[in-house]
């Protein structure tokens, strides 16, 4: 690694460096501003929206009103609820059907792969209405139940479609031998199969967790009532027809990126591996 | 108790056959080795004796069970793979002990059938490290003995040995020979190699296509090969083959000299000559003729000399000699035969 890096033309490497930092800042930047102006008075966001927040422009009222007005540690909750069960059964359900796609012969084996992996090119908000209808006749609208299941479905494509493809490369002597010494077939999947893939799994889970989180379509048909509130639902409390008050828009949107940050760490270091173990004991 | 038969095996993917009636018995205690070009199914028969496929039609029976439907914990084997196959999470120890505890074996039997492995592989001073800190050899030592800690009726081998560089492979062949040795249990080994076939085997199985060729020891397989396939598979270099016309008590291909036929039989129209690199004695002729061969190549090997020659007919053949050989590149020689070294066979191929 080191070496390569030092022997590299020192202007190419430099050039790459520049490219890199110029793109960096460019995906930053509009972070960085609406953290800066979430520490800002009202004032100091329109009068100098680019400037780091400084004694008169300083305020916390963006935050004291998140936590006084809206019922945002209820929202917080309920988004990280939906988002760690919904990527739960999505990892979990799309490794087990991956896993019976890939690993055994059965005659329709072809058209359950087709079936499974179609819903990676069918838009699901074009099925709002009928999900909407099945929530109410089923009792669960306004629940984060209903919020998860269409989380779920709309993932699971995309989790089976790159796990049941990793999955074939693992090696066959290895999950052989495992049958001969006579692990059933979950434990084979869960504690043999998944901790080789466990990167794969951790980049799934990282493209699942972040649009769920962000989504405001879904929470806010399924279930838009006070206590089932999402954060990014709740934070359009804010943003009024006539008046938006911006520095709490800006605080909660803040807010918001803690734990998806959290959640991106811990998966880059593999926490995958504790999921995966516990999984099935 | 430990022997393995396999009764009718067929095996179809879809709708291919890639194993068709295989039918033998392995006997107690008998080391037995499978070999074909890839391929041919051998792996695939190997998996069923595992339990690992199913068979499309007959039955396995192990130490006098019919075992076709166990699963493959239940069958009383073991496996060892060419990829090793070893849990990448685990250590050593705790690869040769996976399988007991899923059993649940209880504890100081584990300890003791580790022990054991371990002190006839020599494990010991790895036994706290993980797969990915071996070296291929070690690597299939564990997978060796992650089998032995098994106690099981049968060994089964998926070619051990392909996966190391060719000094590991001769130890470990070694190694499995002296395992077969000390614990006397029945094993049955698949190789594309006749060589490691020849050296471990009581028995070999010649398969091609998914079909049995020849069952017998390796002499047997070596002295009186029952088709042109097995003929040419086993033994190296590799039996010369000649078509030749059957007529009136004497055998004449191109470029050989006329054969007579073995006492007794009376055979007439086209035939198979087989001429082992051994059988066949080289006399200097002073110049190209009718009836001479030119010497191609020379391939010396320390104890032995395979001389490739060009016959009149510009077929090719290859002749052992003595390292002593007075021959070089371009002389012209005139060959002759051992009559008892000349294997002949029909047109199907089978030996007559
Ligand atoms: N899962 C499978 N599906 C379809 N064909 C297979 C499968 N496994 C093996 N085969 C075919 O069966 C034949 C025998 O394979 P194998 O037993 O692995 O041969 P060998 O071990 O002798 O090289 C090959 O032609 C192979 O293509
Ligand atoms: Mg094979």
């Amino acid at each position: 690694m080191f070496r390569t890096s030092a022997r590299q033309n020192p202007l190419r490497s430099s050039a790459l460096h520049l490219v890199l930092i110029v793109y960096t800042l460019i995906c930053v930047a509009p972070i960085l501003l609406i953290i800066m102006n979430s520490f800002k008075s009202r004032r100091g966001i329109f009068g100098a929206p680019l400037e780091f927040p400084r004694g008169e422009t300083f305020s916390l009222e963006g935050y004291e009103t998140v936590f006084t007005i809206g019922n945002f540690p209820l929202y917080f909750q309920n988004s990280l609820i939906v988002t760690i069960v919904s990527l739960l059964l999505t990892v979990v359900f799309g490794a087990m059907a991956a896993f019976a796609l890939s690993e055994y012969r059965y005659r329709g084996r072809e058209i359950l792969t087709l079936y499974m992996i179609l819903g990676l090119m069918v838009p699901i908000r074009l099925g709002t209405v009928g999900i909407l209808n099945m929530m109410a006749a089923a009792g669960i609208s306004n629940t984060l139940t209903a919020l998860i299941l269409v989380y779920t479905a709309q993932h699971l494509p995309l989790a089976i479609f790159v796990m049941s493809e990793l999955m074939r490369q693992v090696s066959d002597d290895l999950k052989n031998a495992a049958r001969i010494d006579g692990l059933s077939e979950y434990r084979i999947l869960f504690r043999l199969v998944m901790p080789v893939m466990r990167p794969a799994i951790a980049t799934i889970a990282v493209f699942t967790m972040i649009p769920i989180w962000n989504d405001l379509w879904f929470p806010l048909v399924l279930a838009p009532s006070e206590e089932t509130r999402t954060v990014t639902l709740g934070a359009q409390f804010f943003i009024g027809q006539f008046v938006t008050n911006w520095s709490a828009v800006l605080a909660a949107l803040s807010l918001a990126i803690i734990p998806m940050l959290v959640l991106y760490m811990l998966f880059s270091r593999q926490i995958i591996r504790g999921i995966t173990s516990g999984a099935v004991k | 108790m430990g022997e393995l038969a396999f009764r009718n095996i067929t095996k179809r993917f879809d709708k291919t056959e890639v194993l068709r009636h295989i039918d033998f018995q392995i006997e107690d205690g008998e080391f037995v080795v499978i070999v074909g070009p890839s391929g041919c199914g051998k792996s695939t028969l190997l998996r069923i004796a595992a339990g690992l496929e199913d068979q499309s039609e007959g039955q396995v029976i192990i130490g006098g069970t019919d075992v076709s439907l166990a699963p493959p914990a239940k069958r009383a084997i073991a496996m060892v793979f060419q990829s090793y196959a070893l849990y990448p999470h685990l250590t050593v120890e705790g690869n040769m002990s996976l399988g007991l505890k899923q059993a649940r074996t209880p504890k100081d039997v584990i300890k003791e059938r580790i022990a054991e492995a371990t002190r006839i592989l020599a494990l010991e001073p790895y036994l706290k490290r993980k797969p990915g800190q071996l070296s291929g050899g070690q690597r299939q030592r564990v997978a060796i003995g992650r089998a032995i800690s098994r106690h099981p009726q049968v060994f089964l081998f998926d070619e051990p040995l392909s996966n190391l560089d060719a000094a590991l492979r001769d130890q470990v062949r070694m190694e499995i020979a002296d395992l077969h040795r000390r614990l006397g249990a029945t094993m049955l080994y698949v190789t594309h190699d006749q060589v490691e076939a020849m050296t471990l085997a009581d028995r070999i199985v010649v398969m091609h296509d998914g079909v049995v060729q020849q069952i017998g020891t390796p002499r047997e397989l070596y002295k009186t090969p029952a088709n042109t396939f097995v003929a040419g598979f086993i033994g190296s270099p590799r039996m010369n083959m000649f078509q030749g016309q059957a007529n009136s008590g004497v055998i004449r291909a191109p470029g050989l000299p006329p054969l007579p036929l073995p006492e007794g039989t009376a055979l007439s129209g086209p035939v198979t000559v087989g001429l082992r690199a051994n059988g066949l004695d080289l006399h200097p002729a002073p110049g190209a003729g009718a009836d001479t061969s030119e010497v191609v190549d020379i391939d010396y090997l320390g104890n032995v000399c395979y001389l490739r020659l060009t016959l009149p007919d510009d077929a090719t053949m290859v002749v052992e000699q003595r390292p002593d050989h007075p021959f070089s590149l371009g002389d012209h020689v005139t060959v002759t035969v051992q009559p008892e070294e000349v294997h002949l066979f029909d047109p199907e191929g089978l030996r007559i």
